[in-house]
């Protein structure tokens, strides 16, 4: 494949309007991402009309508009790891592990490592697009309901790395976000499904509205309950950048992560918020030896590296399909349409400038957002120091700010305030919020997909083993729940032979 | 001061009467009922666009995103909310009329709010494999006659939206029962093409702006667009299904409605408005680079064309056993 097209691009990328859109972009995309409940494609649907009446040519258009997209990725670290409330549907997973990190006082470690673990994720996604795109986009036509449901078990099968000490707590957790998918339009039979004749639940609850619930409303009942009983310790800052035994140990998670989020983004049902949880769980399966959950560094650098390669990849269907693999990417699409550009593997050859330009300037961005968060740290972390009577208001002024933009309805605010109170009410008997997040994420797209099979078999369950990429699922959703216990089992025998014969 | 405003009030009321019944808004707000990204959002942003362009607007429009039921959460809001809100404009679509029709966009019906006009139209198309045997909608009819159990579909919505629909009255025209028919709803047209590329499905469903495309790089076969004449631009060499003799049609209007109690001033400055920025050229260069075909129809005829649709779909509806 000649890579001319990226040449060009670069030139196109590297005019000084053009690195400009870049840092602008960056800057913003960081700054939305950090806001909680705005996420990346209520940013681009904000600053859009603005380009398009100042006559921005296309391809700085998509510049600037691309690089708010993977920004965002970056920006919703920040809040996630800083005070346990995610900047967006992607850094959900990011608190995991961020927010405990934080609380030891490594906040500043924490923000350096996910940095560096964004930009590995940000970066190979790039170069996947670059080498791979339209061999990816063929691949990406391949997944039908069958193989999606397939990648779904897969994504449970990782899930069994959550239960923790307290199994049934987790199943709990999980069921709790499964039926809360379950409301809304039944898209297989048209009925609506636990909506009160409420239209604001004809949809269904918005993900971003249980996610704010959940960790940002939840998180300040506790804070407030902290601040009365007087528990509430002020956070260390620490050191900024995380030990080279550190990065080590997460140099295979994030290239793992990067390429699973790669993958994941590159399908057009699934997104940044699936691929950080398969990679976190995945992670959590393979390595876990107690310490994911409690501040361990892999279980940051993995999730943000996914859902960053998640970003890079959702670009592929647009450029190689025209079909559109996320929802923020939906809305570059729609943007390429009003400048009369028809997207698909043509643009390579026909608009190079465009194609290779966006491209490039992806290159370009990774860098510039590496070079401006990891100084921006020091910043960041001063958030740590915010007294609690400031913190407090402001976490649930931009919340109830955030959702009543993004939906313009005050019953979304009150949900996400009662889904808050439960969250809080759950937190406190134990309950970890993770697997009802995941519960969520998951069972949307397992329930549509698996209707739909059905529905195009007639009830035949054959049709779910029928191509090589779902039977390829199927055996590493068996793996991923054998391996590690048969690695343990392997070297426990080990040590007792060890033992028993010296 | 309160004197003073009610002499301001019967002063303008004079004005009022003696000059045509028509006073711009000062702030205009178009409410998106969906996310961004979706047919809704083109809508308002076409309105606003050319309201701009044109000067008709002295103040840019904003936009309010209210998604939820393809406009019902929208519908209720400005109904119950803000009824006489003159300048709030919202978006509408057949989509939404099919929902009226079948009881599922909230408590309220057609009569609830006061329908401006069209801004535009789609229409609904079916496409196959490049590969697949079937080269005309006769074919497709034939072989659904034949064998109806092989030939699945996808849609961009669930059963009962505008994509079933479509394929629905293909599935009549075959003789069979829409009901057995073996549909996946997927979200939004993008879908629907991959996977009519993978193999999926036999026939996707959608509108013909979604497979234009797709039909120019050669990667789908358009079997039919479903309007009433040949459609012009990239989509001139597509047959209409009335055209291979069959009276399938499937408009997709996309318009605007002010709340119910607006003033007849106000209503009457949106209707004119409307209707004047429709004939401009810098309208129509917006619509054309959005994908719509003019679809004249304001004020009054729009409001019985909204009625009478919803109408034909209870009808469509009831013979699909949608709705008792």
């Amino acid at each position: 494949m000649s890579l001319d097209y990226l040449w060009t691009g670069f030139a196109v990328a590297l005019t000084p309007t053009n690195l400009l859109y870049s840092l602008l972009g960056c800057f913003l995309g960081t700054l939305i991402g950090a806001l909680p409940a705005i996420g990346p494609i209520n940013g681009i649907a904000l600053i859009l009309p603005i380009a398009y009446t100042m006559k921005m040519p296309p391809e700085s258009c998509m510049i600037l508009l691309a690089a708010i997209y993977y920004g965002a990725e970056y920006g919703g670290r920040i809040t996630s790891i800083l005070i346990n409330v995610p900047g967006d549907a992607g850094a959900v997973m990011t608190a995991m592990d961020g927010f405990p990190l934080a609380k030891q006082g490594r906040g500043a470690e924490a923000l350096t490592m996910s940095a560096l673990s964004s930009f590995v994720g940000g970066i190979l996604a790039v170069v996947g697009l670059t080498f791979f795109a339209p061999l990816l986009g063929l691949f990406a036509v391949k997944f039908g309901p069958a193989e999606y449901v397939a990648l779904m078990v897969f994504a449970f099968a990782t899930l069994a790395s959550m239960v923790g000490a307290e199994p049934v707590k987790t199943l709990i957790g999980c069921l709790i976000g499964l039926l809360l998918t379950t409301i809304g339009l039944d898209p297989t039979s048209g009925a609506y499904r636990f909506t009160f004749d409420q239209p604001e639940l004809h949809d269904g609850i918005e993900f971003i509205i249980i996610v704010i619930g959940l960790f940002s409303i939840s998180e300040i009942l506790l804070m407030l309950e902290h601040k009365f009983a007087g528990t509430l310790k002020p956070i260390p800052i620490g050191k900024g950048f995380p030990s080279w035994a550190d990065i080590k140990a997460c140099w295979w998670p994030t290239i793992r992560s990067s390429v699973s989020g790669f993958i994941i983004g590159v399908l057009p049902g699934t997104g940044a918020s699936v691929a950080s949880a398969v990679a976190y769980t995945t992670e959590k399966r393979l390595l876990d030896k107690g310490t994911f959950g409690k501040g361990d560094m892999r279980g940051l650098a993995a999730p943000e590296a996914a859902n960053n390669a998640a970003a890079g990849g959702a670009f592929v269907p647009m450029l190689t399909l025209g079909v559109p693999g996320s929802g923020t990417t939906a809305v570059m699409l729609g943007a390429l349409l009003l400048y009369n550009i028809q997207p698909g593997p043509q643009l390579f050859t026909e608009k190079p400038e465009l194609a290779g330009g966006l491209i490039a300037s992806m290159y370009i961005g990774n860098i510039m957002l590496l070079i401006m968060n990891i100084p921006m740290v020091r910043l960041f972390v001063k958030m740590l120091q915010v007294p609690n009577t400031w913190l407090i208001p402001t976490i649930l002024l931009l919340s109830i700010l955030g959702v009543y933009t993004a939906y313009s309805s005050v019953t979304s605010v009150l949900m996400m305030i009662a889904i808050g109170v439960m969250g809080w009410a759950l937190r406190k008997q134990g309950f970890d919020m993770a697997p009802i997040i995941l519960g969520f994420v998951l069972g949307k797209v397992l329930e549509t997909n698996l209707r739909n099979a059905l529905a195009l078999s007639g009830g035949e369950v054959s049709i779910l083993f029928q191509s090589t990429i779902s039977n390829s699922l199927w055996v590493m959703a068996v793996l991923i729940v054998i391996l590690p216990w048969w690695l343990a089992r392997r070297s426990r025998r080990e040590a007792i032979d060890a033992r028993d014969h010296p | 001061m309160p004197m003073f405003r009610g002499a301001i009030a019967i002063v303008c009321s004079v004005f009022a009467l003696s000059f045509p019944a028509v006073a711009k808004p000062d702030k205009t707000e178009c409410i998106v009922g969906a996310k961004p990204g979706g047919g809704f959002d083109l809508t308002c942003r076409l309105l606003g666009g050319a309201l701009q362009a044109t000067n008709m607007i002295d103040r840019p429009m904003t936009y309010t995103y209210m998604e939820g039921g393809v406009g019902a959460t929208a519908y209720n809001h400005i109904i119950s909310t803000r009824p006489g809100d003159p300048g709030a404009i919202v978006a509408v679509s057949t989509g939404s009329a099919l929902l009226l029709a079948q009881k599922k966009f909230g408590a309220h019906d057609e009569n609830a709010v006061r329908w401006v006009g069209a801004l535009g139209a789609e229409f609904g198309s079916v496409i196959v494999s490049p590969d697949s045997p079937y080269k005309t909608l006769k074919d497709l009819i034939d072989g659904i006659k034949d064998k109806p159990q092989e030939f699945s579909v996808a849609g961009g919505g669930a059963v009962g939206s505008q994509d079933w629909m479509k394929a629905a009255l293909i599935f009549k025209a075959a003789g069979q029962d829409p009901k057995k028919m073996r549909y996946i709803a997927l979200e939004g047209g993008g879908p629907v093409v991959t996977n009519v590329l993978g193999g999926h499905v036999k026939i996707g469903s959608s509108d013909i702006a979604e497979f234009i495309p797709h039909h120019k790089s050669g990667k789908v076969r358009v079997l039919a667009v479903m309007s009433p004449e040949r459609l012009t631009g990239d989509a001139k060499d597509i047959p209409t299904a009335k055209e291979q003799g069959f009276d399938i049609l499937w408009t997709v209007w996309r318009g605007v409605y002010v709340g119910p109690k607006v003033s007849d001033a106000d209503y009457n400055w949106w209707v004119e408005t409307v209707q004047k920025l429709s004939t401009t050229p810098e309208f129509r260069k917006e619509q054309e680079s959005r994908g719509l075909y003019p679809f004249a129809s304001f004020g009054k005829d729009f409001d019985a064309h909204v009625k009478s649709d919803v109408a034909r779909f209870k009808v469509l509806a009831q013979e699909a056993g949608l709705i008792k």
